[in-house]
């Protein structure tokens, strides 16, 4: 019996990692005797064993074929050798490559982890057991530890791997030196990547496995055919369509959180750079508050400021509590939309039937309708207007210049040592409340009064002239 | 925001049961239909009709993704990178590490920042949340969760709150407060509840709504005020690895990323299905919208990242290299688009040229699998988290 605690859809046994496929032909191509990499004889104390490759030989080769640096080179590599592909023969529990004149050698095919059967804790506990048997007290510490728990996990089955250890023993006894050698380092190889030291890095951690099993097919019934159909036809159907400013300092290169302040959205003069994002598009312009207050400001110039507060209403509508919007649609109706309303906006006949009809069971979305007209209406007939209004000249004509920064070395140092917290959002987003709860509490825009501002401005101008 | 004006009934009596519900506005044999999802469904699985065999069905479905194809491919008239060659290359980037965030004991899995440019909330294997002040890199807050695996984190819009959600099957919304000694774990509040691992979570346009991911195979809007579903996605086959709202804040869209190795454009209002994508060889790990809204890229097992049109209805781009043979696990773009970074399994991050499809740099750095890569809200630094422990903004 196998004590298997784990579900793993047959992910263990075909990793879920089919970049292998391709390392497996790079491996391939790295090994060709003539076009592959360079391997020389290593010399133990008597015996000579073929088919060493040196670290610095693996990078350039790797650099060469697909034509990038040694950095990168040196890091294919590592992964090659993580994943057991190659494996180093001194200090072979670091799967690293270096770049030097260490060895390594190429792991058999046999041994790749990419193979059809899984790594069984059977196998390591004869592997264990025949190093143990080879020379007593040779086992590391943690692998000391794995083989007590393997005795105490797979008690019952300890005489048939203390029986296969045996044997193996022995076979391998009957081996040539350099056979046996080599033999003997792959299988350590082999075991240093499925059961690495405890806190390094291993290649086979793939993480949380995913619960969909990569090799089962999904069965076709007709139910399977009728959703594609389905799908399919909507997408037929539908329309197709044929799309320096100086950034300031950055404060991640020169430590001085500036330009972070200079571009708060509270600032009065906006830089330039985001003055100009404005004329990007409509959608822009609303998603900078800053921008939106100018363009409100202009609106209420032109009288018809009802517009973005109705957006604005609409948008609190989709994105509020789902408890309000009963509450707030029915606002938004008596303001907006209903005969002789305050700010009575100005839609099609056909979008205020659907949207009445709608608000009788007021979801989310019931203003979507209402919402892209105004939208529109806006995007279409005032958003190129304000473009070219003395509001947004204003704007352009205040903005602010942030400069590249030129602080020297030890400026840059003395910035690094003086970083300093920032206010927290939370404090920040309590202000903009209080400012609201103003804002309101002032009471709605009296016309009469605006107006007779603007007369006595423009009464001003003309008395300066 | 689509160009053109449209007066879509989405709620109103379904033509085949007459109910009042949320509609499905689809075609059929080129008619227009309205019917709702429940009608819909038993529509697609009303079995066999006299006459039908399952390779009938079979036959048709393969001739009209032939015909969707064509109809596709009726505006392809150029590659993008060739359109772009005469666009002027991006010059040589110097970018570096240039801070590095210690203090998690296991992978870090997730990452998001906040708006204010320089927090960012981190969550690891352990069941730790670390909300951190990534400029000056302190700690700001520390919140343990109830189970390991927290694959999913996303900071609120308003800086605020932070929401996550892993093997626990949850996805939770913590309130952050100015007091450092509060226990933060103490207020949390359920928000979302599948069947399986979440695997990933994003507040929409405001802090009362959270949109999420799970192993179940399905997407879903719940309100954070009462914990409610507000609706749910069905169509993935496998597990959603990975989702992302459309940026603007007129938009009601977002797509998926599935072990099915699909990504799919949803509509949020209605809860359909709008368009798929089904180029990919593996897993899709992430998906991100370009800036405009007009496109998005994926990252995947297969080890390429890919670029959709979704005005076009079809894939553009595909960023791959030879010596890049490791799974893409996240991407994003950089503030402009111009760029796009992804993190891989092979412990690297490659930085592509989204008009001409070519590598622009390489980065390393990390000492094992870059799990996430973000770009902060206003473009100048990215951050990258890994399953080293440690977290890195590069500038």
């Amino acid at each position: 019996m196998t004590i298997r605690n784990v579900h793993d859809c047959g992910q263990r046994h075909r990793p879920r990692v089919a970049c292998l496929k391709k390392v497996e032909a790079l491996v391939l191509e790295m090994q060709d005797p003539t076009s592959g990499v360079k391997s020389q004889t290593q010399r133990l104390v008597i015996t000579t064993i073929p088919h060493a490759l040196t670290g610095e030989d693996v990078v350039a080769w790797i650099a060469k074929r697909f034509n990038v640096d040694a950095a990168e080179g040196c890091a294919i590599g590592t992964m090659m050798v993580a994943f057991g592909y190659i494996y180093p023969l001194r200090d072979h529990k670091r799967l690293i490559l270096k770049s030097d004149a260490s060895l390594y050698r190429f792991q058999t095919p046999y041994f790749w982890p990419a193979q059809q059967w899984p790594v069984e804790d059977t196998d390591y506990a004869i592997y264990l057991a025949k190093r143990n048997i080879r020379k007593n007290g040779v086992l590391e510490l943690h692998e000391q530890e794995q083989y007590n728990n393997l005795h105490k996990w797979l008690n019952h089955k300890w005489d048939f791997i203390v029986m296969q250890a045996k044997e193996q023993y022995r076979a391998g006894k009957e081996r040539k030196k350099p056979d046996r050698v080599v033999f003997d380092c792959q299988e350590r190889a082999y075991w240093v990547v499925h059961r690495p030291p405890p806190g390094s890095v291993s290649a086979m951690d793939l993480g949380l496995l995913r619960l969909i099993d990569p090799n089962q097919e999904e069965s076709e019934t007709s139910d399977y055919f009728r959703r594609i159909i389905i799908f399919t036809e909507q997408c037929i159907m539908r329309p197709r369509v044929k799309s320096s400013v100086s950034l300031g300092a950055n404060p991640w290169l020169t430590d001085d959180p500036a330009y972070w302040d200079l571009n708060s959205l509270t600032i009065d003069n906006p830089t330039r750079m985001r003055v100009e994002r404005w004329t990007f598009s409509f959608g822009e312009l609303l998603s900078d508050p800053r921008g939106r207050d100018g363009f409100r400001l202009f609106l209420k110039k032109e009288f018809s400021s009802e517009n973005l507060a109705f957006w604005e209403a609409c948008e609190a509508v989709k994105w509020g509590t789902a408890s309000t919007i009963h509450e707030k649609a029915q606002q938004i109706y008596k303001t907006f939309l209903a005969r002789g309303a305050p700010r009575w906006i100005n839609i099609d006949g056909k979008t205020m039937e659907v949207t009445v009809r709608g608000l009788k069971h007021p979801h989310r979305y019931v203003l979507d309708a209402a919402q892209t007209h105004i939208y529109m209406l806006m995007k279409k007939d005032k958003y190129g207007r304000y473009l070219k209004s003395p509001v947004y000249m204003d704007y352009q004509r205040r903005a602010t210049d942030p400069e590249a920064h030129n602080f020297t070395e030890t400026q840059l140092a003395q910035n690094a040592k003086n970083r300093r917290p920032s206010l927290s959002p939370i404090i920040l987003r309590q202000q903009e409340e209080e400012q609201q709860a103003k804002l309101e509490a002032s009471g709605p825009v009296d016309l009469t009064q605006v107006m007779s501002k603007l007369d006595k401005r423009n009464m001003l101008k003309e008395g300066q002239k | 925001m689509c160009d053109q004006t449209f007066v879509a009934i989405t709620f109103g009596p379904c033509d085949n049961c007459a109910k009042t519900k949320p509609l499905m506005n689809i075609y059929l044999n080129n008619e227009v239909i309205n019917y709702c999802s429940l009608c819909v469904e038993l529509m697609a699985c009303q079995g066999l009709e006299k006459g039908e065999t399952v390779a009938k069905l079979k036959k048709e479905t393969e001739a009209l993704k032939v015909k969707l194809e064509v109809e596709r491919n009726k505006l392809h008239d150029t590659e993008l990178h060739k359109l772009a060659e005469k666009v002027e290359a991006v010059g040589q980037l110097n970018i570096r590490a240039r801070r590095v965030l210690k203090g998690h004991a296991n992978k870090v899995l997730c990452m998001d920042w906040c708006t204010d440019k320089r927090r960012l909330v981190s969550s690891s294997q352990d069941g730790k949340l670390i909300v951190w002040d990534a400029f000056t890199t302190n700690k700001e807050h520390a919140v343990s969760m109830p189970s390991t695996w927290v694959m999913a984190c996303a900071y609120s819009p308003s800086g605020c709150a932070v929401a996550a959600g892993g093997l626990d099957n949850k996805c939770s919304v913590y309130p952050l407060s100015l007091d450092k000694n509060e226990n933060l774990a103490a207020k949390r509040k359920p928000v979302a509840m599948h069947t399986n691992y979440v695997s990933h979570c994003t507040f929409t346009n405001s802090d009362l709504q959270v949109l999420t991911s799970s192993g179940d195979g399905t997407c879903a809007l719940w309100d954070v005020e009462s914990a409610q579903l507000l609706q749910s996605f069905h169509s993935h086959t496998a597990d959603v690895l990975s989702l992302d709202m459309g940026p603007s804040e007129t938009s009601n869209t977002f797509v998926s990323g599935g072990c099915d190795k699909k990504a799919k454009l949803w509509d949020m209002r209605s809860g359909q299905n709008v368009q798929s994508f089904e180029t990919h060889e593996s897993d899709v790990n992430c998906v991100k919208f370009y800036p405009n809204g007009d496109a998005f890229a994926t990252a995947s097992d297969d080890a390429t990242c890919r670029f959709f049109d979704l005005r076009a209805d079809r894939e553009v781009a595909v960023f791959s290299k030879d010596s890049v043979m490791f799974g893409a696990s996240s991407v994003d773009f950089s503030l402009s688009g111009r760029l796009l970074f992804a993190g891989y399994n092979d412990y690297t991050i490659n930085i592509w040229d989204v008009l001409k499809a070519e590598r622009v740099s390489i980065l390393f750095g990390h000492d094992n699998r870059v799990s996430t890569v973000r770009v902060s809200p206003d473009g100048s630094a990215f951050c990258s988290a890994s399953w080293d422990n440690t977290l890195r903004v590069w500038a």
